[in-house]
């Protein structure tokens, strides 16, 4: 039981005088993957009826390439901030929060650059 | 952590029944949630049947009459019956409103009424609402300045300075956007909710104020304000009409901008 009072209570530790940088990242990350998932699904369907090396020498141009690395990086950063705003809203144990964070970042990291890594071996082979 | 089940000692059970006296006529159920706190029971739904034509138009008529003339054990806050003093706000229909101001006749089959959403019952329609007038508190809601007040007036704004506050000052702190807020269920504890929020954007947007600064720093945090995932629940809940989500909008917009 908690003798605090509520304006105690309501004050907490203070403000933590940051978290716009979040809200920013997450817009920025969202508006970046229109035009790159727009222009990732419509390539996907136009090669879908192409072979294997056709796609593998396309996915080789310096464009490609970029549009590619920049879709990854926007869409496990966009990804992350979105998990941790679900899991800051929903788990509130402390441990289990803080892990459940750093396993969703570091997956999201490794996932991110395992695709960036990717896409630079096609183009460098 | 979320609560999806209401705790064992909250869940709802089936109450009483009154009828009314006069039964012929134009007879409405009103479903109202009875809690007692010393009566160590879980809360019950009691039903009362009310004779429209004895009643006034509103929620509040009824819930008064049922007060008065059958059970009046009934406990709920009312004080000014026209939608200037926030205490009826409760949940009518499924939906956080003002009794005063809600028609019995919107209410197209029986009316459901339950206290506001997620808070702690005091008893009955009662909810607790001492931590939200606390977070409203700790957002010092009072012009802050430097500059002393002129000697022979008061501090001037322009008409152009005083419509933005329009749309904020009409705000009469009923809490039911913050109650209707699924972010302020799970988080009220960090989370200042949007009636705190709005109120706090009155004083952001006023010329005459000094400390839109210092405002703006103890805002930002990432439970503070930014648990508001734009809902929207507060502005469609609104009695008065206001739109809490803009205003945490501005002062997000706010927030922003100042960084260049």
């Amino acid at each position: 039981m908690s003798m605090r009072t509520k304006l105690g209570q309501a004050r907490g530790d203070g403000s933590a005088k940051h978290g716009v940088g979040h809200w920013k990242a997450q817009r920025i990350t969202a508006l970046a993957l229109i035009p790159l998932l727009l222009w990732f699904v419509t390539s996907f369907i136009i090669m879908l009826p192409a072979p294997y090396i056709m796609v593998y020498e396309w996915m080789q141009s310096p464009f490609v390439v970029t549009m590619m690395v920049l879709l990854a990086i926007s869409l496990f950063y966009h990804g992350y901030l979105g998990m941790q705003v679900v899991i800051e809203d929903y788990i509130h144990g402390e441990a289990l929060k803080i892990t459940l964070l750093l396993l969703t970042k570091f997956a999201s990291v490794f996932m991110g650059t395992l695709a960036v890594i990717s896409c630079l071996v096609i183009c460098f082979k | 952590m979320v609560e999806l089940r209401l705790p064992k000692n909250s869940r709802i059970r089936q109450g009483k029944y009154h009828q009314a006296e006069k039964r012929d006529g134009n007879l409405k159920l009103f479903h109202v949630y009875r809690y007692n706190p010393d009566a160590q029971e879980n809360p019950r739904m009691d039903t009362y049947e009310v004779n429209l034509d004895e009643c006034g138009p509103m929620v509040l008529d009824a819930i008064i009459k049922i007060k008065d003339e059958v059970d009046s054990t009934l406990t709920f806050r009312r004080s000014c019956r026209e939608g200037i003093c926030g205490s009826c706000a409760m949940n009518i229909d499924g939906t956080n409103t003002l009794a005063c101001l809600k028609p019995i006749e919107e209410c197209k089959k029986d009316v459901k009424i339950y206290p506001l959403p997620h808070m702690p019952v005091v008893k009955d329609l009662v909810p607790d609402l001492t931590l939200a007038y606390a977070q409203y508190q700790s957002i010092e809601p009072w012009i802050q300045t430097e500059s002393p007040t002129p000697p022979d007036r008061e501090r001037l704004q322009s008409l152009e300075e005083r419509e933005k506050l329009d749309g904020l000052w009409e705000c009469i702190l009923c809490y039911c956007c913050t109650t209707s807020c699924p972010s302020y269920w799970w988080n009220s504890d960090r989370f200042l909710g949007p009636a705190t929020l709005l109120q706090a954007y009155r004083w952001i947007a006023d010329s005459r104020d000094e400390a839109t600064g210092e405002r703006l720093d103890e805002l930002e945090d990432p439970f503070k304000l930014y648990r508001c995932h734009t809902i929207m629940n507060c502005t469609n809940t609104c009695p008065k009409g206001l739109n809490p989500a803009k205003a945490i909008a501005e002062t997000k917009k706010k927030i922003a901008l100042r960084q260049g």
